[in-house]
């Protein structure tokens, strides 16, 4: 069984859901990325992705496009992001990291070699947004014979009609994205979330991971009121980017305001659904 | 005399993309899954007004009546006479209503726009001529419009952004990357993704997504249709040689598409080669990028070894785009045309050569097709024919040139 599907198994069998907390691999530089990744597991993520910067991330907000600027300022590469997962993985074989990025940098890697040495670095998924399930058999191929899930966005446009040719060839978990629109800019309210997920697990078994907007200790419960994880970036990066000195250096503080922020999200995650039983 | 070599049926070189909207490698749909649907319902909509004869006859009236269609071919003779080769003919699609060739695609695009029921327009523009002809096919039909440009650009093409105000649209200012025009198409894409039911993207070159590429191809392609009828009527014959200039290729590919297969004419596209190609800055994708995937699209693209995307560097803002439509990164690699590039110094004096021999102010964009006419003309003979694109005019670049060339206005 693969990390992903072990992770959620686990999880089931403790009846609650999925923090999946998101970092810009060497942003604002590596050592403090690294010391971050470190402390995730500790803080209360189940699983992990990590952002790999791109020049141009169309899908993305200011916040997370300003990460993706200070991370390349520093040196990022998909090379050095795979160095620091094979770090982690040193400490921790089990929590489940999951690369998310834009395919330019991947095809520059080649898409086999990326997918063979990802996989022996200790990725366990990717999810790439350029990539719709039309032109997926880009990276489907090689990252399948490496066991690599290929984790598909859902988005609302998405239709019925639709939906199982997205759906066709993602392993992992399904990524909802809950707003027509770019991260970090509006969240999703209940209601619409109550409506989206149910249409998303009518067609598949996999697990469904709502991201995009997920902002509060709050709105994270909600998400694991209907879904089974919850996504949360701009947020963290934001505290992150609050924390930097002028220069845009990491202060003293930085790591620990993240993952206190962390730990209050892993909170409200594993308090939902008991709160939901009492109710 | 022979009559020209044209092929046709199975062997055509005119008949891409095919069902994945590609061009031999190039092209695709590499967008979000947010913007899937859209992009497959502009091509079904597309599908089904191309094949709708009313659609046609409705776009032809507008180019008729409205944009002023069919442009000229002009017979350059002071130029021929001054370079000393060939005849040098000009299509003068700088007549156009809105002074280029933009237009012809905006028209089309617009119409489409309303067929499918869409109630925003957004764009992005580089030299500010797609933006201003976007807004006024905007304020033709009434509606709203958001013209995103970057901040570089915005500085550097002042009239084309207070044409653009009058006209009702709004410009928003994109500081993120360089503040070219890579940067204002990420940032219309992002629009586009957070408004997906009523707005339209009106993309201004042969790249982005499927169908974008073959749309915007098709809209353009009357330069060529009317330029090689033109010459026949003119001349008799097809020239020997057709000259346009490339940023993202719009222009080029409206005058190549209908002239591919006949396969006499030597195609020959230019670049911008900016301050040189062996310095970082130009913007030449085709002379000294490689493939990858950006904006939608499989395409050569100017990138780091990493696959991270350079910014490009051209004195004209309409070539200042670090990627290139992928149907030319296709008529590359198979060699039908040539790419050649020519410096922002070269495109200069290109510019004042034409003012003064042809009384044609050219925009800097074209300013780089004659440069490179100016540098084969000596080497062809008195019985040759070049046909270029003279595909914008130069109004808006009067300022900035003033300054290259050190005059205070």
């Amino acid at each position: 069984m693969s990390r992903i599907a072990a992770r959620f198994a686990q999880l089931k069998t403790q009846d609650r859901g999925a923090l999946i907390p998101f970092i810009e691999a060497w942003d604002p530089d590596a050592a403090t990325s690294m010391a971050l990744l470190r402390g995730l597991p500790g803080a209360g993520a189940d699983l992990i992705e990590i952002g790999c910067a791109f020049t141009d991330p169309m899908a993305d907000g200011p916040t997370i496009q300003a990460a993706g600027k200070r991370a390349l300022a520093a040196g990022a590469t998909l090379g050095r992001t795979l160095a620091m997962v094979r770090e982690f993985r040193r400490e921790d074989a089990a929590t489940p990291i999951i690369l998310m990025g834009y395919l330019n940098p991947i095809l520059s890697y080649g898409s086999e070699r990326f997918c063979v040495d990802a996989a022996s670095a200790g990725v366990d998924g990717l999810i790439v947004v350029d990539l719709p399930s039309e032109e997926a058999d880009l990276l489907l191929p090689h990252a399948a014979s490496v066991d690599i899930d290929i984790i598909r966005l859902v988005a609302p446009t998405t239709d019925a009609a639709r939906l199982p040719k997205v759906l066709d060839g993602s392993s992992g978990f399904v990524y909802y994205v809950s707003i027509t629109g770019i991260t970090g800019t509006r969240s999703a309210s209940a209601d619409e979330l109550a409506a989206a997920i149910p249409r998303v697990r009518a067609a598949t078994n996999l697990p469904v991971a709502i991201g995009f907007g997920v902002r509060s200790p709050e709105q994270a419960a909600q998400a694991v009121q209907v879904a089974d994880a919850a996504v949360v970036a701009s947020v963290l990066i934001e505290t992150l980017a609050a924390s930097l000195d002028a220069d845009g250096r990491a202060g003293p503080d930085t790591v620990r305001k993240v993952l206190d922020q962390v730990r209050a999200l892993a909170d409200g995650v594993r308090g939902a659904r008991l709160r939901d039983h009492a109710a | 005399m022979n009559k020209p070599l044209t092929i046709h049926g199975a062997n055509s070189l005119r008949s891409g993309p095919d069902e994945r909207g590609r061009f031999g490698d190039y092209g695709g749909r590499f967008v979000a899954e947010t913007l899937m649907p859209l992009i497959l319902q502009v091509e079904a909509a597309y599908k089904a007004a191309k094949a709708d004869p009313t659609f046609q006859t409705e776009l032809d009236d507008y180019l008729k009546n409205y944009v002023g269609r069919p442009s000229p071919l002009w017979f350059a003779e002071r130029l021929t006479r001054k370079l000393g080769g060939p005849k040098i003919y000009l299509k003068r699609d700088e007549l156009n209503h809105t002074g280029s060739h933009k237009i012809n695609n905006c028209m089309g695009q617009i119409l489409l726009a309303r067929r499918m029921g869409k109630t925003r327009i957004i764009a992005e523009t580089g030299a500010g001529q797609h933006g201003v002809a976007t807004a006024t096919v905007c304020a033709l039909f009434d509606l709203p419009c958001t013209v995103y440009m970057g901040a570089t650009d915005v500085e550097r093409q002042k009239p084309n952004v207070f044409r653009m105000k009058l006209l009702g649209a709004e410009i928003k200012s994109v500081v993120s990357g360089a503040g070219t025009l890579k940067d204002a198409m990420n940032e219309a894409m992002r629009d586009w993704v957070a408004n997906v039911s009523d707005t339209y993207y009106l993309i201004g070159t042969v790249a982005g997504p499927h169908p974008y590429p073959a749309m915007v191809r098709d809209f353009q392609s009357v330069i060529g249709v009317e330029a090689r009828a033109q010459m026949l009527e003119a001349e008799g014959r097809l020239p020997d040689v057709a000259v346009a200039a490339i940023g993202g290729g719009s222009n080029a590919m409206g005058l190549f598409h209908p002239l591919l297969d006949d396969v006499d004419i030597r195609l020959i596209g230019v670049e911008a080669a900016g301050r040189g190609l062996d310095t970082l800055e130009h913007a030449a994708s085709l002379s000294r990028g490689r493939p990858g995937v950006l904006h939608g699209n499989n395409t050569y693209l100017l990138q780091d070894e990493e696959g991270q995307i350079q910014e490009a560097h051209s004195i004209s803002a309409g070539l200042d785009y670090p990627g290139i439509g992928p149907e030319h990164s296709w008529l590359h690699d198979i060699g039908r045309v040539e790419y050649v590039a020519i410096t922002d110094d070269e495109a200069l004096a290109a510019f004042q050569l034409l003012t003064r021999t042809e009384g044609i102010i050219p925009a800097l964009e074209p300013a780089h097709a004659l440069a490179h006419v100016a540098k084969i003309a000596p080497s062809m003979s008195a019985d040759q024919i070049v046909l270029m694109n003279l595909c914008g005019r130069g109004d808006k670049d009067i300022f900035s040139v003033a300054e290259h060339l050190g005059v205070k206005l």
